[in-house]
């Protein structure tokens, strides 16, 4: 049982939930006080002592119906594929029982271990033979789906495949019909196998293949990313966010570090005539972040400005106030939308009002001086997201100097890369004098990057 | 036979508390016999109003013990929590040590010698006499042990939950002039969170992660039984069936088992013998708290009656 276990914390890291040494000898001593006849108490038993959240706990539970559900599957495959094989009454129940007596009609003498096991159909030792022989290929290290075919060519062999094959060959020569049986089984055999290590592949491979794809996911260009990856997409960026909120969501330390308040210090004091035991300090007053934020929403940039909204209206707990604009060729406040609909309906609404449209930073940028320069002030981070290429028409940059000038900072990303700036129509490098910080922003990192730094400018 | 054993253990929690008026899920009761067995505090999560600190109650009240209840918040730090010298006392003494330091220094010629004759009192300024224990300490000193309660830990600031870590994994405090206090009885220790910030890891590790979800439709059946006898058991069907379907809306806050006993008090006030629309509206404000939740909810009602009578029907 221990050994199984200690597989079982194995298949738990294996579905994302961290197992640490500590753990599992609680786990184990929880295990030794509740036994192991009640399959219930026992999930329930993992479940308390392993996971540590929520979603741990789903994750568990389903890892642990799959581990243990394990054998099931396995069995039924080679009872059946022997029962079909051996063309014996179709009630299995005294499978036993037959099975002794088809091992007795015919005696099969000089075979190897494993096709005697075969044919005397005893699927418990079948199925014991597998999970020894994945021990002994230490399925349990399986990481990619590409690896399968190597794990099971390596359990087949520990089951002693060679030996079977010299039987069959063997066989085929003396005694075709039991031959033609023990290939049937031998195929059986395999499928079960491959079996074992899909079920090995879903239970210790599940992180490392998640991690392999985030991985990849975030290194990917937003704007080119295919439309079956959005949904995936929508989840990284959540986990971004809430990486977001806990980093910097609680007050640090820095706030409690100040001066002496003498006037608070004396009075709190006053009991003890004035002998400052309690000290009473100044705090410092941290801004939380206000954010106002001009998103791009023309053909070109318009799924990187979905992304970086969804992740800057998920800040709740991090940023004060966020408003958010969306343009092509004018602009408007998006905020509500993004508030109060699902990313997915926010998104189609404000692209079917401004989305597009050819880019026109400049009219864009009279529209938000017109109506929403009041929004800003000297505790404002205004960041635009936008690719600046405004078609040749006249960018305005003026009035992006007033914005610089009554805000805290502007942060301008751009999806392109450094090269394409002032390129064609690109006016970056005209708006990139008014911008306290320029930088590129294309994939999932470098928006988290972006943000964080934002974020942390405010700490 | 130690698995029959925890089986019938696991039955008795549930039994012992169901004595103290909670009905207690079978993971519930689970959790609480491992936080005996293997001496592990439970980490209580879970919606605002499920009866997580009702849990503790119960098994202070099930085990005759005393209940020691430490309400987290920002800002709570160690001389609110663990221990505070008493400051006030400590310089009373300073003040008769002044009156008597004449008669201590007499036979001392020298300064070295007076200073040698002080030494002996100054240990005495940080003793347990002056210490003021706060609910950590407290519930360490309990000789018969205790219920601890940490309530809404999430509330408290990342730098408490490192103060908690000694004590819920070893049961101990060190005091830096008196040096560790153990405890006599290790305590029960249950800490509750509602999720409103993500806790450490290490905190966690210590801990039994126990999560209180909503109760299934029985359970809840089971719970009004207990907390509010006078119902007729017509009505607890139907208003629990009710709540279960206004918990399927999209609202910003769930009702949860405290409003629904609330809501079965009211029910009992008015002497209400089965839910009718107009009543429900009157008293929904009981169940939900917010204004645009009971404007969502307020036009689902019928249908929602409907179908909590329908399941009973079937049910």
């Amino acid at each position: 049982m221990r050994e199984n276990l200690h597989r079982f914390f194995r298949a738990a890291r294996g579905a994302g939930v961290h197992v640490s040494p500590a753990e599992s000898i609680d786990a184990m001593r929880a295990v030794a006080q509740v036994g192991i006849s009640d399959r219930a108490v026992l999930r329930d038993a993992l479940l308390l002592t392993l996971a540590k959240s929520q979603d741990e706990k789903l994750a568990l539970g389903d890892c642990f119906d799959l581990f243990f559900s394990q054998p099931e599957p396995r069995q039924d495959q080679t009872e059946a594929n022997s029962g079909e094989n051996a063309a014996q009454d179709p009630d299995q129940s005294p499978s036993s029982g037959s099975a002794s007596e088809a091992g007795e009609s015919q005696p099969p003498e000089g075979l190897g271990p494993l096709a005697q096991m075969l044919l005397s159909q005893d699927r418990n030792a079948v199925a014991a033979a597998i999970a020894g022989a994945s021990g002994a290929a230490s399925l349990s290290d399986i990481r990619y789906s590409t690896q399968r075919g190597i794990f099971s060519s390596r359990i087949l062999d520990a089951m002693g495949l060679q030996r079977l094959r010299d039987d069959l060959d063997a066989l085929t020569a003396t005694n075709p019909a039991l031959a033609e049986r023990l290939r049937a089984a031998l195929d059986a055999l395999r499928e079960a196998v491959r079996d074992t290590v899909s079920q090995g592949l879903a239970l210790y491979a599940r992180e490392e293949a998640e991690n392999l794809r985030n991985e990849i996911l975030r290194n990917a260009p937003l704007a080119r990313i295919e439309r079956r990856q959005v949904a995936e997409m929508r989840v990284l960026i959540r986990q971004i966010a809430r990486r977001l909120r806990e980093r910097y969501s609680k007050p640090r330390k820095r706030q409690r570090r100040g001066h002496l308040d003498v006037r608070r210090t004396l009075r709190r004091n006053a009991a003890w005539g004035g002998i400052p035991f309690l000290t009473a300090w100044k705090r410092k007053h941290r801004d939380r972040p206000k954010i106002v934020a001009l998103c791009d929403v023309s053909g070109s940039v318009a799924q990187v400005s979905d992304f970086f909204l969804l992740l800057i209206h998920s800040l709740h707990e991090v940023v004060d106030d966020v408003r958010s604009f969306a343009f092509s060729s004018h602009m408007i406040e998006v905020s509500e939308i993004l508030e109060k609909k699902s990313p997915e309906e926010a998104m189609a609404e404000i692209m079917s009002k401004v989305g597009f449209g050819s880019s026109d930073y400049g009219s864009s940028l009279v529209d938000f001086e017109k109506d929403f320069m009041s929004t800003l002030t000297p505790r404002t981070t205004v960041i635009v997201l936008g690719d600046a290429r405004s078609n040749n028409l006249d960018p305005r940059a003026d009035i992006l100097r007033r914005i610089s000038e009554r805000s805290k900072r502007l942060v301008w990303l751009n999806p392109e890369g450094r090269l394409a700036w002032g390129f064609g129509d690109s006016e970056m490098p005209r708006y990139a004098t008014f911008c306290t910080v320029v930088r590129q922003c294309a994939t999932a990192q470098q928006l988290e990057r972006a943000v964080s730094d934002i974020v942390a400018t405010y700490q | 036979m130690a698995d029959q054993k925890a089986s019938t253990s696991i039955e008795a929690v549930q039994s012992g508390l169901a004595a103290q008026g909670y009905i207690a899920s079978r993971q519930i009761a689970t959790a609480v016999y491992l936080s005996q067995q293997i001496e592990k505090p439970i980490l209580v999560e879970g919606p605002a109003g499920v009866g997580k600190t009702e849990l503790a109650k119960a098994i202070a009240a099930w085990r005759g013990m005393k209940m020691i209840r430490l309400q987290c918040y920002e800002g709570l730090d160690e001389a609110k929590a663990l221990y505070e010298w008493k400051y006030a006392k400590q310089l009373l003494y300073t003040q008769i040590l002044k009156d008597k330091l004449g008669e201590v220094l007499g036979g001392a010629q020298t300064l070295d010698a007076a200073l040698d004759q002080l030494h002996d009192f100054g240990d005495v300024f940080f003793s347990k006499e002056f210490v003021e224990p706060r609910p950590l300490l407290q519930a360490l000193e309990q000789p018969g042990g205790c219920v601890l309660l940490i309530d809404e830990i999430d509330k408290s600031d990342a730098e408490f939950e490192s103060l908690l870590l000694e004590i819920l994994s070893d049961f101990q405090v060190t005091i830096p002039e008196l040096g560790t206090v153990s405890a006599i009885t290790p305590p029960t220790v249950i800490l509750t969170s509602n999720s409103e910030r993500d806790l450490g890891d290490a905190l966690k590790r210590r801990c039994l992660h126990l999560h209180i979800g909503f109760p299934e439709q029985r359970l809840e059946e089971r719970i009004v039984e207990s907390r509010v006898p006078g119902i007729s058991q017509a009505l607890r069907r139907q208003m629990v069936g009710f709540i279960h379907e206004i918990r399927s809306l999209d609202l910003k806050k769930l009702p949860s088992v405290s409003e629904t006993i609330d809501w079965a008090r009211v029910l009992v006030l008015l002497q209400a013998t089965e839910l009718d629309t107009e009543m429900v509206k009157d008293t929904l404000n009981v169940l939900l708290k917010y204004e645009a939740d009971i404007e969502a909810a307020s036009p689902q009602v019928t249908t929602f009656i409907a179908k909590a009578a329908r399941s009973n029907v079937f049910g």
